[in-house]
């Protein structure tokens, strides 16, 4: 099959599903009258104004600039705590423990403490953010550097790979498809408490627009929020797929010849 | 023989852990000289991928020292490099061919120029100047292993330690790949350590074979081969005297099964053995 009609079909089969769903709602709700859930038509037609507008700015922009700098922070210590307690046994014995209950409080939970010490500004958002999603990436920075190839390491330790040289020639690349999986569950949760640490306290964001809207009956309003964090959850995750496809194409491939032997 | 290059003396290796010690090895003497080709075969679990990590610098023996070009070894000497036999485990797959090759050349910090001549130097010595930028899990299982055989061509050693490097490759492959090395060693000059279990393998690269024992391990025998220099599978292994030797050396193996180091030092050396009668562990961490 030729590659413009193979990509067609591809899309194709993608967009049948939404397409139908979009439409099936798009019918259902033409004629309603319930006051909470409008037409859709009239949601879409509030989405263009309530946000291609000062929002964009006054809304939109912090909540992911928050995003940004909870998630970086979150990977940024993730990867670099994982691989310390990842190389030496001792540190991730005595830590083990306590990462594991900390692991478990639902990151929620921590909003209401966080906030009372650290207020409930920009910072303390951030934190929240980082608080919740570093453990994903932590826990698979520590499996996948415990998980380096004995024979790579002593291949690297014969060629005078030691050190900072091992750390980034052998140790990352070596853990990274477990890194980029953690970092990819990190990165929902990550939006998850953007959206809630915003609906908790605070005077602008995107899920503080939502829970106005909501409180001030602005619901189609609100229903066009909804629909905005839903599409900036995709886009992300999309550019993500990306990402890892470039990133860990030599794993896939490997993978891929793996199983063709086995 | 030429001067002694490589010079292990008296090494013992015994792993201790979870109440009992492992002794894998146990009082290994020998020299290499420079530019020799040596193989080192031995029954299966008889402790030879330890003696070479032990040579290699990335095992400390319990007691002996091994000696490369007047100094001690004490971690990996930048004058050797090793071939493991996981190909598929010792080659970085998220780097290309080339990629592999070059690396500890970065790590030597030779500029770019000397490390693309090294590189393709290298990569063409061993017939694979076409594929430098696949990666290696691309490759068949014979040509990872020319890579891996490249990256340490490339690195300029002195020293080369082969630990079984083709036990994992098909017949065909493999035969291509003795021939390689035989002809790498005319051309380079370098010196071969060559570990393999397989009897013909040792006899038809070496100039010498070391014949270990079962674990713990001694060497049992130090044989010259005087087989011609010029070697040919067809000619050489149809040869009287390739079977000669590689009878010789079954017989030892032979013998080396049944009587495990202890007892071939009590019996040749006559040291007080209070290690006799118990029996022994294979330790050899490679099998």
């Amino acid at each position: 099959m030729n590659p413009v009609l193979r990509w067609g079909r591809t899309l194709g089969f993608a967009l049948t599903l939404p397409v139908i769903l979009v439409t099936l709602w798009w019918v259902w709700s033409a004629d309603s009258t319930n006051y909470y859930a409008p037409p859709l038509q009239t949601i879409l037609t509030t989405f263009g104004d309530v946000w291609f507008s000062e929002r964009l700015r006054a809304d939109v922009l912090p909540s992911v600039t928050r995003l940004a700098i909870g998630y970086t922070g979150a990977v940024v210590v993730g990867v670099g705590l994982g691989v310390l307690l990842g190389a030496n046994r001792t540190l991730r014995r005595v830590t083990e423990p306590v990462l594991e209950f900390f692991r478990a409080i639902p990151p929620p939970a921590l909003i209401p403490i966080l906030f009372l010490f650290a207020g409930i500004g920009d910072t303390a958002k951030v934190i929240v953010i980082v608080s919740g999603a570093v453990w994903p990436v932590l826990l698979n920075t520590v499996e996948g550097v415990r998980a380096v190839d004995d024979v790579l390491s002593d291949t690297s330790r014969s060629y005078g790979i030691t050190g900072l040289a091992r750390l980034r020639h052998l140790v990352l690349p070596a853990a990274s498809p477990q890194i980029v999986a953690g970092m990819r569950q990190a990165l929902s949760i990550s939006i998850i408490l953007m959206v809630i640490s915003e609906m908790f306290a605070s005077t602008n964001g995107l899920g503080f627009s939502v829970i106005q809207f909501q409180r001030s009956f602005a619901i189609p309003e609100m229903w066009s929020g909804i629909l905005l964090l839903g599409l900036l959850g995709f886009v992300l995750s999309l550019l993500f797929q990306l990402f890892e496809r470039r990133s860990l194409r030599w794993y896939h491939g490997l993978r891929r010849s793996q199983r063709g032997e086995n | 023989m030429t001067q002694p290059l490589l010079d292990v003396a008296g090494v013992q290796k015994t792993y201790t852990g979870s109440g009992r010690t492992v002794e894998a090895v146990r009082d290994l003497t020998f020299s290499v000289g420079d530019g020799e080709l040596v193989c080192i075969v031995g029954p299966s679990g008889a402790g030879k991928t330890t003696l070479l990590k032990c040579i290699a610098g990335l095992l400390e023996p319990t007691a002996g020292t091994v000696t490369l070009a007047g100094a001690r070894v004490d971690g990996p000497p930048e004058a050797m490099a090793v071939v493991f036999q996981e190909y598929g485990r010792s080659l970085y797959p998220w780097l290309t061919v080339e990629g592999n090759v070059e690396l500890p050349l970065k790590q030597k910090k030779l500029d770019k120029a000397r490390r693309r001549e090294l590189v393709r130097d290298a990569l063409e010595a061993v017939g694979l100047a076409d594929v430098h930028s696949a990666y290696p899990w691309q490759l068949s299982g014979g040509m990872q292993q020319r890579v891996a055989i490249a990256r340490a061509v490339a690195y300029e050693p002195k020293v080369l330690l082969m630990d079984e490097p083709f036990a994992a490759v098909d017949a065909q492959t493999r035969a291509d790949l003795e021939d390689l090395i035989r002809s790498l060693w005319h051309k380079l000059g370098v010196t071969i350590l060559f570990v393999t279990h397989d009897i013909d393998e040792s006899v038809y690269l070496g100039q010498r074979v070391l014949v270990l024992s079962s674990s713990p391990t001694v060497i049992m025998e130090d044989l010259t081969i005087d087989l011609p220099d010029e070697r040919t599978q067809l000619e050489t292994r149809s040869s009287p005297r390739f079977a000669d030797l590689r009878g010789h050396v079954y017989e030892q193996i032979q013998l080396a099964k049944h009587r495990k180091g202890d007892q071939h030092q009590r019996d040749e050396v006559a040291t007080g053995s209070h290690r006799a009668g118990q029996p022994t562990v294979a330790a050899d961490p490679g099998h």
